[in-house]
């Protein structure tokens, strides 16, 4: 949702809300404001301002969300170590973790040598632009080419978060069952690609069909693409190289063709000027 | 339970509506809420008390309006009501649809106490 072009009103909401409408009303006496913000215009406006950073160093933001336990973490140490058996691969990536607690997940990926900045969210159950924004501040984004950000495990509140993104990626792993896209369809929606984790699993498992999860993707209108993967026996993960290495070069087509207006650095900025 | 930190955002644009146009408090607050906005109308309505506390919209009475889910079939044009986990035409029943409406969770209007008019008052 978009709040500075008015794309928030649609065709389908705008004879509700326009003069006349059943939600434009005024009482004498008073004075009534029309508004018609998002109720995260606050987050939206940070995240365009992160994803403004990503843009400036050509780095590409992949936003990672599943339930936890799907198996993020086990596919980027996985994603780590295919991408440096490939000699020819030059990707240098960031990962910014996001748990309620522990530093685990980000030392299970510094032992790859790979950076990773965690964020402690206390009890908050998913992480928001401005914590984004707060982990962009310990990273120089001139280093790498992509960052992950590995949302809390949750397949609720993060999917109502831009952080400023490029791609979404859903992990649905095996055990969870077959119908999570019909019972959490808010998340699966703004999947831009679904992946089936824990594919080693399937002939363990067989009451999960793939093709299952597929048409209850396409019930909620998804053309994401649907990969089936395993960081354990490494299955799929070749696929899942080449997306990684397909949305790097499209950004940077993007790019080239759409430059980013560098007004300020993120590193000589106060951060506070970022949350006005 | 992300409706806390989603009322508290709407807050602050309420109170900064509210300082802006010099208003002495904030009588309604209308919200536009769609089921695929990942929102819970009701669980807002509880945390609605504990983000107003304190605010110059404390009193102010939160209106929430459902906004229906309509898809628009990208194959035969014509739009549709749908149900959350079933977004297909109704016409055509093709699934390449496009959302409309329904993912709204949106600020739409507030409803401000003014200073009373002093010269009105003062003829009587």
């Amino acid at each position: 949702m978009c709040d500075t072009c008015g794309c928030n009103v649609t065709h389908g909401n705008e004879n509700l809300i326009r003069p006349g409408g059943k939600l434009h009303k005024t009482e004498s006496g008073k004075e009534a404001v029309s508004v018609l913000h998002s109720l995260l215009h606050e987050n939206d406006h940070t995240a365009q301002h992160n994803r403004e950073h990503f843009d400036q160093h050509n780095v590409l933001a992949v936003n990672l969300m599943s339930s936890p336990g799907a198996g993020k973490t086990a596919l980027l140490e996985a994603t780590i170590q295919q991408l440096g058996l490939n000699s020819n691969s030059k990707i240098k990536i960031a990962v910014i973790e996001g748990d309620l607690e522990t530093e685990n997940d980000a030392e299970r990926i510094r032992k790859h040598g790979v950076k990773a900045i965690q964020i402690a969210t206390g009890s908050a159950c998913h992480l928001d632009a401005h914590m984004i924004h707060q982990a962009l501040h310990n990273l120089d984004l001139a280093e790498f080419d992509i960052v992950f950000i590995e949302n809390v495990g949750n397949l609720v509140c993060p999917a109502s978060f831009d952080l400023g993104q490029h791609q979404n990626v859903v992990l649905l792993s095996v055990p969870e069952g077959d119908d999570k896209p019909a019972k959490y369809p808010v998340m699966f929606r703004v999947a831009d690609l679904v992946m089936i984790s824990k594919s080693d699993l399937l002939p363990i498992l067989d009451d999960f069909k793939p093709e299952n999860a597929k048409r209850y993707l396409r019930d909620i209108a998804s053309t994401a693409p649907v990969m089936e993967i395993s960081s354990k026996d490494k299955s799929g993960m070749s696929q899942w190289i080449n997306w990684i290495n397909q949305q790097i070069e499209s950004r940077k087509t993007y790019l080239e063709q759409h430059p980013v207006v560098a007004d300020h650095s993120h590193h000589h900025h106060d951060h506070e000027e970022a949350r006005t | 339970m992300h409706e806390l930190a989603i009322c508290q955002s709407l807050m602050d644009q309420v109170e900064n509506i509210a300082l802006e146009r010099n208003a002495l408090s904030v009588t309604s607050i209308v919200i536009g809420i769609g089921p695929l906005s990942g929102v819970e109308a009701q669980l807002l309505k509880n945390a609605y008390p504990l983000a107003s506390a304190g605010t110059i919209a404390e009193h102010a009475e939160l209106v929430i309006e459902y906004l229906p889910i309509r898809v628009k079939c990208t194959q035969c044009d014509s739009e549709s009501d749908a149900l959350p986990n079933k977004l297909i035409c109704k016409q055509c029943g093709d699934w390449r649809t496009t959302l409309i409406s329904g993912d709204e969770m949106m600020l739409m209007s507030v409803e401000l106490e003014k200073q009373k008019d002093v010269t009105s008052e003062a003829v009587h």
